[in-house]
């Protein structure tokens, strides 16, 4: 097993009473590219300001490749940060926020962007608020990218995003991962897309941390039963139901299973994918908050 | 070489997907022994995948005997898979292609032609 990159305990941001993460805890394992997923307003850019020292917390702690989050050089010239609005300069062309970069950073590839935003077509003389939004978000990602993060954190990167765009800006970020040492997290509502790029998901609802692990063994962990209805409550130890769905006669559930469970025979058995798991997880803190 | 595609929807993990790609590409020539297999870099800037999904896939085939790691040159084709060669496999090919212009021709559609199929094979296993 790998190094952790980021973990947090009890990590929570409160403005005024109400708290918009609470007793967050996660482990992300270096080297992962990890999904962080969740309704709006489930606390996911909160997490992320945390994270890189934008915003302090008002509960718990949080070990960010070894440190604690802070707006200082010695922490940060390791993270890439990449928020919602891509904050670039829109007057100032892509070589100005070369020059920026480079007098910002300690560490910065010139060579490095100079020759990825060329592959990209991407004109360096022009006004960055002219360019589309596709390159614009290619420009603050090789920005980023520039600085040779070991982390990097991206704040819904391709909300804004055509598919074609999408897929250049992911092709990109796995890119920058194969060459390695890079650890990633990424805020976003595209299931689709994340399940692709990602090897680690977390999931917030209702400002907690509903799921926080490997998606492959949390493939591994979840089945989706369908059976009589009668039958719903008699699942025995070892297994909790996130979800259910409830018909006339029949009930479709999707439960974790703990490591050696016997299934309940009766139960038509069938393997869910991540897109439904994390639904499940979202409907679950969902009916949580209404009851 | 061979480029990989990726169905979201399938419900086939990625890395089997690659996997199986790899495979059918040795049945039916597309791949040969000594062929390089792309790397994991060119892969991922093609279908923007997690790398380690790649790794697993070509770790994967490497257990199966068919590709070969070389330390700083890339991922190699040992040798193809058992089953017929090549050749056998197109003409195979061929006569299902002339069946299934008949098959058109008798106006049945691609779902009627896959149940066809279908039945077919599940008769054969008898």
């Amino acid at each position: 097993m790998g190094q952790t990159a980021i973990q947090t305990k009890g990590l929570g941001k409160r403005y005024g009473s109400f708290w918009a993460l609470e007793n967050c805890n996660i482990s992300v394992p270096e080297g992962s590219v990890s999904a962080l997923v969740g309704p709006n307003g489930a606390g996911k850019s909160t997490l992320l300001k945390l994270l890189v020292g934008l915003s302090t917390a008002s509960a718990g702690n949080s070990a960010v490749l070894g440190k604690m989050p802070q707006q200082h050089e010695d922490f940060l010239s390791d993270i890439g940060y990449l928020a919602q609005e891509i904050p670039l300069y829109k007057s100032l062309n892509a070589a100005d926020h070369i020059k920026m970069g480079k007098h910002l950073n300690k560490r910065f590839d010139e060579e490095f962007i100079k020759d990825r935003l060329k592959d990209l077509d991407i004109p360096l003389g022009r006004p960055v608020g002219k360019l589309s939004g596709g390159q614009r978000a290619q420009v603050a990602l090789a920005l980023a990218l520039a600085k040779k993060p070991k982390l990097l954190l991206l704040d819904e990167p391709v909300a804004a995003l055509d598919p074609l765009a999408r897929h250049d800006f992911l092709s990109s970020l796995t890119q920058a991962v194969a060459e390695g040492g890079l650890t990633v997290v990424m805020s976003s509502h595209l299931l689709a897309d994340l399940e692709r790029v990602s090897d680690h998901v977390i999931v917030l609802a209702a400002g907690k941390t509903q799921l926080c692990d490997n998606i492959e063994p949390v493939l591994h962990e979840h089945k989706l039963l369908v059976g009589p209805r009668a039958d719903a409550k008699n699942l025995g130890d070892g297994v909790t139901v996130i979800h259910e769905t409830q018909a006339a006669r029949q009930s479709t559930l999707l439960v974790r299973i703990e490591k050696g469970t016997k299934l309940p025979s009766g139960w038509q058995q069938h393997e869910p994918n991540i897109e439904e798991i994390i639904l499940a997880y979202m409907g679950q803190a969902k009916e949580g908050g209404e009851k | 070489m061979i480029t990989f595609r990726l169905n979201t929807h399938s419900g086939v993990p990625p890395y089997l997907q690659i996997v199986q790609q790899v495979k059918q590409a040795l049945q039916v020539g597309i791949l040969q022994p000594g062929d390089k297999l792309p790397t994991v870099k060119e892969v991922v800037t093609h279908v923007a995948i997690n790398p380690n999904t790649v790794f697993k896939a070509y770790r994967e085939l490497e257990m199966l005997g068919l590709v070969e790691g070389r330390t700083g040159s890339g991922t190699f084709v040992k040798q193809r898979p058992a089953g017929p060669s090549p050749e056998v496999q197109e003409a195979l090919g061929n006569d299902l292609e002339g069946w299934v212009a008949k098959a058109q021709k008798a106006g049945l559609d691609d779902e009627a032609v896959e149940a066809l199929v279908r039945i077919a094979l599940h008769k054969s296993q008898k």
